[in-house]
């Protein structure tokens, strides 16, 4: 029954390594830096709405 | 004749020795994020005061309520002091098919192997608590299993005065909980909903495959006036058909367990250090921050607002502009953070909070 409101999400990646790391994220209004790990519920959520398709991941810069 | 040993016959063994509460924050003492939240019902299903302790609610719910953990309101034959509070501010008497208001604790496969659930050898549940309210009323506990979709329901009631509720549930041999670190078992606590959920039966007798109406029919809303309040405390689960007294552990180990949830670091004075850092350039820095408790699994780093912080390199400082999670062993958590440019690479330097500010770790189920 999870719900939060994701008003964006944003990958960023490791300055060194040019991997991307985690999402940036304004979730319920906080932002948050959320790692790419499943079971993470941000992540979960994140995800969920991603394949539901009403949420986009901007790419990082 | 004095006794020289233990007469093993003697002894109950159908239930569990050492810890036997299987629940964390039973007694709502501990509130990381914060002890008092206004307004909740509106708003996302999250944790907000007590640790541990989910408000999960959804429809076009109206009704708003006030949660307080610690409380020092608790039954004089209890072994504890603080309870929950729970006061409705908005009445909603208008409910919607799809509300619902439910005060839950969700609980890792890890912790559950006990029950054997899914096996010949499997036990039975038992869920207690002190609880009161402004006057009479119907809730219920919920007992459901989130890696097999089964539930199990059982009203109890609450008057104006505490008192102790034991529910004990049966075995269920069909559906083995995952020895992992997911949610797996919900101890929910419905205080409101709409026919989705009360349109049914109660399933209160054996574990079923859940069937949404027959989850929390006769339950009272506890939005149905402003005057509702509830307080709830010493909850506990544990394996067998007995309850046992409400276990006590010391704060130190009551907050470490919750601490595998969720971590909050702030400052005792005006300002504080997190982390030691270094200079990768003179904008870009990087420290590791490790952690008192390793955490369920790598969590979401957040903090307050980044003009609370200052990264200090030799005698200079920055504000940042940016605090990146940038991997977590579950030990420790590389922070990555952006600022002016400032110091110059190499420079050794720390990260301090300030203004009441500070940064949380959320590995929350």
């Amino acid at each position: 029954m999870e719900k939060m409101n994701i008003s964006s999400a944003k990958y960023t990646k490791d300055v060194i390594s040019d991997e991307v790391c985690s999402i940036i994220a304004v979730i319920d209004g906080l932002t948050l830096s959320v790692p790419i790990a499943e079971g993470n519920r941000h992540y979960d959520e994140i995800k969920r709405q991603v394949d539901a398709g009403t949420l986009t991941i901007e790419e990082a810069d | 004749m004095a006794l020289t040993k233990v007469d093993t016959s003697m002894v109950e063994s159908s239930g569990a020795f050492g810890r036997r509460n299987i629940l964390i924050n039973g007694d709502f003492g501990i509130y990381q994020r914060a002890q008092q939240i206004t307004g909740i019902g509106a708003n996302a299903s999250t944790y907000y005061t007590a640790d541990r302790w989910k408000m999960d609610m959804g429809g076009s719910n109206s009704g708003r309520v006030t949660m307080t953990a610690g409380t020092e309101d608790a039954p004089t034959e209890s072994n504890v002091t603080t309870s929950l509070k729970l006061a409705c501010t908005t009445a909603d008497t208008s409910i919607g098919a799809g509300e619902y208001f439910i005060l839950v604790q969700q609980i890792e496969g890890f912790n559950l192997q006990q029950f054997k659930k899914g096996t010949s050898g499997a036990k039975q549940f038992t869920v207690s608590f002190f609880v009161k309210g402004n006057g009479s009323a119907t809730y219920v506990v919920e007992l459901y299993d989130n890696d097999n979709g089964r539930q199990i329901s059982k009203t109890f009631a609450v008057t104006s005065s505490w008192s102790k509720v034991e529910l004990t549930f049966p075995a269920d041999t069909t559906g083995a909980f995952g020895n992992d670190a997911n949610a797996s078992l919900n101890v929910a606590i419905w205080l409101h909903a709409g026919s989705d959920y009360t349109g049914g039966t109660l399933n209160s007798s054996a574990w079923a495959a859940q069937t949404p109406a027959n989850r929390a029919a006769g339950i009272s809303s506890f939005m149905s006036s402003t005057s509702n309040e509830l307080y709830i405390t010493a909850v506990q689960l544990e394996v067998g058909d007995t309850a046992t007294e409400f276990e006590i552990l010391s704060y130190p180990e009551r907050l470490a367990l919750c601490q595998r949830y969720f971590q909050i670091f702030k400052g005792f004075g005006t300002s504080s250090a997190v982390m030691n850092h270094h200079n990768r350039t003179t904008t870009q820095r990087y420290g590791c921050l490790n952690l008192p408790v390793s955490t369920r699994i790598s969590p979401t780093l957040g903090y307050s607002s980044l003009s609370d912080f200052i990264s200090f390199v030799a005698s200079t400082s920055a504000t940042p502009t940016a605090i990146v999670n940038q991997g977590s062993t579950g030990h420790s958590i590389e922070i990555y953070i952006t600022t002016a440019a400032n110091g110059t690479a190499g420079q050794a330097g720390w990260l301090r909070v300030a203004n009441g500010g500070y940064l949380t770790l959320d590995a929350e189920l």
